[in-house]
């Protein structure tokens, strides 16, 4: 139930043709590869063993980081065969690739290349339905723990991380009990057997959880800390109310089988209330043991007992406690009990007696719970720092040399001895996904529990886990947005890995682009705005939408690809006559400024609408502006002046004399400027164009001086 | 928050909407559908918040949204409108729109009919054939209006094959949403910031009218018509800002109002109780905006559960003519309450009914109030 889990756990299969595999990093989480389609997988039955790389144990101190605390795990990925051939393999940010290459080892038969790429997946706990809940819901806690008011000074800073603790362990058994209902409504058997796993594995995470809430977040001090040493096992080892019901619910409840043992369960777990109950139905049906029952039920109730809001010193409590005990020792040695076993060994229970509870080890089922009630009879008001040595010894007697500690143990155990690194360290390797480490070391950060603690590499602890957490969602097709937010609060590395894991997000549509593109603006990450938008425009493009295209590159500022773009539109211009996507062009407004092709095909297309209304000398003074203040591209301009013809021909004189004379020079600039290599080259309609330019301009001229004379004389 | 009860889906939520009622009912709704998006594998939903979950001391429902069924989306679910009282129109990101139909004898879903090509992409330099994401959808029974990434308008007919009309390069930037103005005229909102008029009376392929916002060019995600005074037009931006238009008249926003912090990803009036509007953001808030001038001659019929609609919508509307179309909005009692404060992921899409409200946010939750007015 609660072994060791591989890291790598998870093996997909494609097929890949025999040759020319090639392989290249593809933007995104997925990897890219070319040729594949058209080839059937066929399996190899044979195995690659794959040494996992751990990520370095962060608890472990730089010294002795060259040791490794345990075996990497050997993940066998079906279908591998690392004695025939050379494997190879290359890191992707949550998966990893391996295949074949085609280099055969010694001695080994040739044939061709390995026929498949496997991907394998580091964390597969990402992947289940069920688990998403808990990422989803615990990231709304974990961003609400970060905004939290730093400066709530003792109890009600203590209270709020208390309440945050609370809320984190509300969320894994809500995800518990459906995982549950999971495993009890499927047929699958190995789906139920999956689903039970997990079960235990998340009840497993609530149980340290809840302890190092007790321990380090909520320090209660002696006396109270056995209480919710108590509540802790009461919550987790709830056998005992479904075996009380059973109870109950027959005929003759004291007769029945498992009476006595309910009984004891509620002594064990100090829930003296519900035992007197129980033991009320022994005095009722048994008249001759009503007697002793009245003793016993006497003694449980006088047991004192610490209550949260009791302002009771220690001293008051530990004199009281003295009274009981020599109350009940009294009554244990004149043989009150004696008739009756059942009751005896409870006397005995209640005396602290080791070996009368221990005797109880079924009932209890785990070391810790014989711990607590060791300490409920026993040491009542112990104190946190002494919980290790009875914490040790409980697990020596308990286990009796039979069985050696299992992980789940070791983490409590380390958690009695307040080593929280410990703690945290056998989690990480114990544990599945980084869920579970990544959020409680936060929290104990937040308790200011992890100053000192700074690793070799990265920066501490918890942005450590923090950021191999979040890495791990963004691998996820769907879970990249929560990454997003853990990356915020990692000070030191966040801001990096955010800028090169969101640069792998595809961006299959424009709402996810403007998605991450707000996750990008927020932050300032201007390089990425820029390759967002510039991707977005480059799609835009290759669709034909130049409309779209212009709008991407304007929001990125980016002046070379709305040049580009501009004389896309330009050239369309040319070649059709006539301009498309005027509800854009017509609507630039200030963008237009972006950059000077923009500029002039905003101006140009001003032109086309100026003489569209027959504004013409509007039109001609803008057309001589587009060419006289070199806005125009100098290859454009033999266009503009041929656009100039019109306004040289129309029957009132448009262009003044001193437009004329520019619009000519315009023209000769243009004509001169060539190499005589280039006029050689010019085609008769160059020429002929060239030369009904010259007449148009020479006409309009005269008109324009013979106009401004009878003007200026009349 | 009290108010709303909450479910964890795993799959982050792009669009919800309740189905309508009859008009005959006076129940609350008690069915929505749900779409999902970025999923490896989408799904369209349809849940019940019906009654036969456990009843609180006061009687108040307390139980959470029961999945009814859901079936396959291919690709990501953009947008969705129920068509009549058990089929569901999806738009969808590969360019598809799919009418699904939703069997409640045996509660299942099935694929109706489906428009695989209503929007794409035409490249001539390669022989790929590129889907563009259908944006928006609108119905009016029996039509059906599309909209694109590719900038094109299509009109269906749920009885017929191929589409009605189809308006080519109608929009050169990315059309983001549409809405029904009258039976035969739409409005769109594109990338650019503009607000367009489309006639299918005329034959012409270029909007009856064009409104935009002044210069900026901040595209506009959404877009509401008011529902009793037709040309009062709500529009969210990009900039999260809100602007209120009247289409009579002038080419630019009657108001403009300051309100979320990113993309306003939709906007709804109130359909029986115009003068609440409801706006959901990507930045991880939903508003409510109560213009109703004094709280006390707020309408009673959400207080008691259920009376006639047409003749409360009537006494509502006096007050919303000068609540929505004055100057300043804000000098009139304007009340704005934020419903899911905390959210830190976005809000992508709302719907209200009746007393009703449901949301689905990136957090892959869904929220339902039932008691929007209480």
């Amino acid at each position: 139930m609660w072994a060791r889990r591989n890291r790598v756990l998870q093996a997909a299969q494609w097929a890949a043709p025999n040759q020319g595999l090639c392989l290249c990093p593809a933007p995104g989480p997925a990897w890219g590869w070319a040729g594949l389609s058209g080839c059937r997988p066929s399996v190899v039955a044979v195995e690659l063993v794959l040494f996992c790389c751990l990520s370095p144990s962060p608890g472990e101190p730089a010294a002795d980081m060259d040791e490794l605390d345990v075996e990497p795990p050997l993940t066998l990925i079906p279908g591998v065969d690392s004695n025939r051939k050379q494997m190879c393999f290359a890191w992707g940010p949550g998966e990893m690739l391996v295949y074949e290459t085609l280099f055969p080892k010694e001695c080994a038969e040739k044939r061709p290349g390995c026929p498949n790429i496997f991907i394998v997946r580091k964390d597969q706990d990402v992947y289940s339905q069920t688990l998403r809940k808990l990422f989803n819901e615990s990231h709304g806690i974990f961003v609400g723990l970060q905004r939290s008011e730093e400066e709530l000074a003792g109890k009600s800073r203590k209270a709020q991380l208390v309440r945050v603790s609370k809320n984190y362990r509300s969320v894994i058994r809500a995800c518990m009990e459906e995982m549950h209902q999971l495993a009890i409504s499927t047929r699958d058997p190995e789906l139920q057997c999956q689903h039970s796993t997990q079960v235990s594995i998340l009840s497993a995470m609530e149980l340290i959880w809840n302890l190092c809430e007790i321990l380090f977040v909520e320090v209660a001090p002696a006396g109270h800390l056995l209480l919710h040493l108590l509540d802790w096992v009461r919550l987790h080892v709830c056998d005992v109310d479904s075996m009380v019901r059973e109870v109950l619910s027959s005929e003759n409840p004291s007769k029945h089988k498992d009476f006595w043992n309910a009984v004891d369960s509620f002594v064990l777990q100090g829930r003296m209330d519900d035992a007197r109950h129980l033991l009320s139905k022994e005095a009722s049906a048994n008249p001759t043991s009503m007697g002793m029952c009245k003793i016993l039920d006497d003694l449980m109730k006088k047991m004192p007992i610490l209550s949260i809001g009791n302002t009771q010193t220690l001293t008051e409590m530990e004199l009281k406690w003295q009274h009981w005990h020599e109350e009940c020792q009294r009554y244990l040695q004149d043989g009150t009990f004696a008739s009756n076993l059942h009751m005896e060994s409870i006397c005995k229970i209640l005396l602290g007696d080791e070996n009368a509870i221990l005797e109880k080890k079924e009932l209890m089922t785990t070391w810790y719970h014989f711990l607590v009630t060791r300490l409920v009879y026993s040491h009542p008001t112990v104190k946190p720092v002494e919980l290790r040595f009875y914490a040790q010894s409980s697990l020596d007697l308990f286990l009796g040399g039979e069985s050696s500690p299992e992980p789940l143990d070791s983490i409590l155990m380390a958690a009695f001895e307040f080593e929280i690194h410990q703690v945290i360290k056998e989690c990480s390797i114990a544990l599945s996904n980084w869920w579970f480490v990544a959020h409680l070391t936060d929290l104990l950060d937040h308790c200011k529990l992890l100053h000192s603690h700074n690793l070799y590499f990265g920066s501490n602890m918890r942005e450590f886990l923090l950021l191999e957490y979040a890495s791990g969602l963004f691998s996820h097709h769907s879970l990249w947005q929560l990454g997003v937010d853990y990356f915020d609060h990692c000070p030191e590395y966040g801001k990096v890995y955010l800028e090169l894991h969101i640069e792998r997000i595809p961006l299959n549509t424009e709402q996810k682009a403007l998605k991450v593109l707000r996750i990008c603006e927020q932050r300032q990450m201007h390089e990425q705005v820029r390759s967002i938008c510039k991707i977005m425009a480059m799609k835009a493009v290759r669709n034909n939408r130049l409309g779209s295209a212009l709008s991407w590159s304007i929001r990125a500022k980016d002046a070379a690809f709305a040049t580009l773009i501009s004389d896309r539109f330009l050239k369309d211009y040319c070649e059709r006559g006539s301009f498309s996507d005027l509800d854009l062009i017509d609507n630039l407004g200030p963008s237009m400024l972006l950059s000077d092709r923009l500029t002039f095909l905003g101006k140009y297309r001003e032109f086309h609408r100026l003489y569209g209304e027959k504004r013409f000398s509007e039109a001609a003074k803008l057309l001589l502006m587009l060419m006289t203040a070199r806005i125009a591209p100098c290859s454009f301009w033999m266009t503009l002046l041929t656009d100039a013809l019109p306004l040289l021909e129309q029957k009132e004189v448009i262009f003044s004399a001193e437009q004329t004379y520019e619009l000519m020079r315009c023209l000769e600039d243009l004509t001169a400027g060539k190499t005589d290599n280039q006029k050689l080259q010019v085609d008769d309609v160059e020429t002929t164009k060239v030369e009904i330019l010259r007449l148009a301009l020479a006409r309009n001229l005269a008109r324009a001086i013979v106009k401004e004379g009878t003007l200026e004389g009349s | 928050m009290e108010d709303f009860s909450a479910k964890f889906v795993s799959q982050k939520i792009s669009k919800t909407r309740w189905r309508p009622v009859p008009a005959a009912a006076l129940q609350p709704p008690e069915l929505f559908a749900t779409g999902s998006w970025d999923n490896e594998e989408n799904k369209i939903s349809v849940w019940s918040v019906g009654d036969f979950g456990s009843l609180g001391p006061n009687g108040e429902y307390q139980g959470e949204p029961q999945l009814l069924c859901d079936i396959r989306h291919h690709g990501d679910v953009m947008d969705m409108q129920f068509f009549d009282q058990e089929r569901i129109v999806a738009a969808s990101s590969t360019g598809s729109v799919t009418i699904f139909r939703h069997h409640q004898n045996n509660q299942t879903l099935s694929i109706n009919q489906r428009w695989e090509r209503a929007h794409y992409h035409v490249d001539p330099d390669t022989p790929f054939y590129g889907g563009a994401s259908c944006t928006g959808v609108i119905c009016n029974n029996p039509e059906i209006v599309t909209v694109g990434e590719d900038g094109r308008i299509n009109l269906f007919r749920a009885d017929h094959r191929e589409a009605v009309r189809t308006i080519e390069n109608a929009d050169s930037s990315t059309l983001h949403a549409v809405t029904f103005l009258r039976t035969t005229e739409i409005l769109t909102v594109n990338s650019i910031g503009q607000l367009k008029i489309w006639d299918f009376r005329q034959q012409r392929n270029e909007p009856s009218q064009i409104f935009s916002l002044t210069g900026d060019r901040i595209p506009l995600h959404c877009v509401d018509r008011h529902p009793n005074q037709q040309h009062i037009v709500a529009t969210g931006g990009q900039d999260g800002m809100l602007s209120i238009w009247d289409v009579r008249q002038g080419s630019m926003p009657v108001s403009l109002l300051n309100a979320h912090e990113a993309e306003m990803w939709e906007v709804h009036f109130h359909p029986s109780n115009p003068d609440h509007l409801f706006t959901c953001s990507e930045d991880g808030s939903l508003w409510h905006w109560d213009t109703s001038t004094d709280v006390s001659e707020k309408p009673s019929f959400f207080h008691q559960g259920g009376r006639s609609t047409t003749l409360l919508s009537h006494t509502a509307n006096q007050s919303v003519i000068s609540a929505w179309l004055s100057n300043n909005p804000t000098k009139d009692r304007m009340e704005i309450t934020n419903l899911v404060p905390n959210q830190t992921l976005s809000v992508n899409s709302l719907d209200v009914l009746g007393p009703c409200l449901v949301c689905g946010t990136d957090a892959e939750a869904i929220y339902v109030n039932r008691h929007l007015f209480a």
